[in-house]
């Protein structure tokens, strides 16, 4: 048994790199795009506000699956030459990134008006005012719902296996199929996503630890 | 350049409709017996003594760390490599579902019964019900009124969660839209009409259970 683990240990390890690869990217762009969706949400214009509004609740409203088969099939049909991969994380990113702008606005929405005035007071511009005193402050409240999110988008990852992406359900599918060892194979799969997002909540509960004030 | 072309999708309505009706039936279904499952599991997180208490917590921590769809290819493909054929792919779905939002309602429950007032609990035993009557007629139906805004929360994403039985051909609605653009290639119109058929049963249903919640809910 312990044999045909490593036999196949190349090609669990193969999808496991496509998941880590997809998911710090589609973590990275959310989050990015997630900050100013979020503060957009709160600071923006009033068109502005009102387009990130649809924007967030249209996206939460769907599931993702769709959004992908939508994009990955959408794209070509429309002419662009998006490479497939592209497509899916493009997917995924829009999705995340909707998630993540709610969880910023919260965030910094959560911080008393208080602290605004108080900013306002001492003379500080707009982006001194969220540089210094509202964003390190919404940091900490920030961290648990985003390692939530960052958690739903790695396990969102593996809807990659349904547009034919190898990452490592989709491998582990295949190994599981082939070796006739279902229990092993999902169980090995089961415990790497697992140690991901463990990893993941476990160093955002440290981060949170710091920068609590 | 693209050409619009609703005919096929509105020719094609009933297999889109049917597949809506299905999805909610699947989250329902899957909902009633994940909520069995995740009252157990809050039940036993608890009450419980230490080998119950951490059999619960991992099987919340553990599952709710992993993706949906593995654990639907595991009952679907795996079971039946194993040699256990027991469920089609319906019912392989509504057990996965059921097992993966069990986690997440054992969650949930558990805050609802650690939020049930002790006061309650005391008042039951003053006019002389059993602990097991006090289980069944005090600490489960607040629960359930206390936990009711996060479980009607829990059951949107359920009901999101249904368009991946689409990996294993249940005949939902993300599945009757890969039908509909297999057979027509119309991709956009099928995706945006799928994507608003979505859209209109999560608000009606979010809208619906505020209605709900604000005859049942209790304010904690």
């Amino acid at each position: 048994m312990i044999e045909l683990v490593l036999n196949n240990a190349h090609l669990v390890g193969r999808g496991l790199l496509v998941t880590l690869e997809s998911s710090a990217l589609v973590i990275v762009i959310a989050t990015l795009a997630g900050l100013i969706g979020g503060i957009g949400l709160l600071y923006g214009p009033l068109p502005i506000r009102l387009l990130l509004r649809i924007y967030v609740d249209t996206i939460r409203g769907i599931p993702l699956l769709v959004l992908i088969f939508a994009i990955f099939y959408g794209l070509p049909a429309l002419g662009s030459q998006i490479s497939s991969f592209a497509a899916a994380i493009l997917a995924i990113s829009v999705f995340g990134t909707a998630h993540v702008s709610e969880v910023v606005r919260g965030a910094v929405d959560s911080i008393p008006e208080g602290q605004t005035e108080a900013a306002k007071a001492i003379g500080l511009t707009f982006f001194k005012r969220l540089r210094y005193v509202i964003l390190p402050q919404a940091l900490a409240r920030l961290i648990p719902p985003w390692t939530n999110t960052a958690v739903e988008l790695v396990k969102s990852s593996s809807l990659l296996a349904l547009v034919s992406i190898v990452d490592l359900l989709y491998s582990t599918d295949q190994i599981a199929a082939r070796t006739r060892q279902p229990l092993l194979f999902y169980g090995v799969a089961a415990l790497l996503y697992f140690i991901i997002n463990y990893s993941i909540s476990s160093v955002g509960a440290r981060v949170e630890k710091k920068f609590t004030y | 350049m693209y050409h619009l072309n609703w005919r096929p999708v509105f020719q094609n309505f009933d297999l889109l409709w049917h597949g809506l009706l299905l999805g909610l039936g699947l989250a329902l279904l899957s909902l009633a017996l994940g909520s069995i499952i995740g009252m157990l599991g809050a039940f036993a997180r608890v009450y419980g003594n230490r080998t119950t208490r951490s059999i619960a917590t991992a099987y919340t921590e553990f599952v709710r760390n992993i993706p949906l769809l593995l654990i639907i290819y595991f009952v679907y493909y795996g079971l039946g490599l194993m040699g256990f054929q027991l469920f089609d792919n319906v019912w392989s779905f509504v057990v996965a579902l059921s097992f993966y939002s069990g986690a997440y309602l054992a969650e949930v429950f558990r805050a609802g019964v650690q939020a049930v007032p002790a006061g309650a609990v005391e008042a039951g035993k003053a006019i002389g019900l059993t602990p097991y009557k006090t289980m069944q007629f005090i600490v489960i139906p607040l629960t359930f009124r206390i936990a009711l805004p996060s479980l009607s929360n829990t059951f949107i994403s359920m009901f999101k969660d249904t368009s991946l039985a689409a990996a294993i051909s249940v005949p939902e609605l993300t599945y009757g839209a890969m039908v509909i653009n297999t057979n027509s290639w119309r991709i956009l119109e099928v995706y945006t009409t799928v994507a608003i058929m979505y859209l209109i049963t999560c608000y009606a249903l979010a809208g619906l259970l505020r209605l709900v919640e604000r005859r049942y809910a209790m304010v904690r």
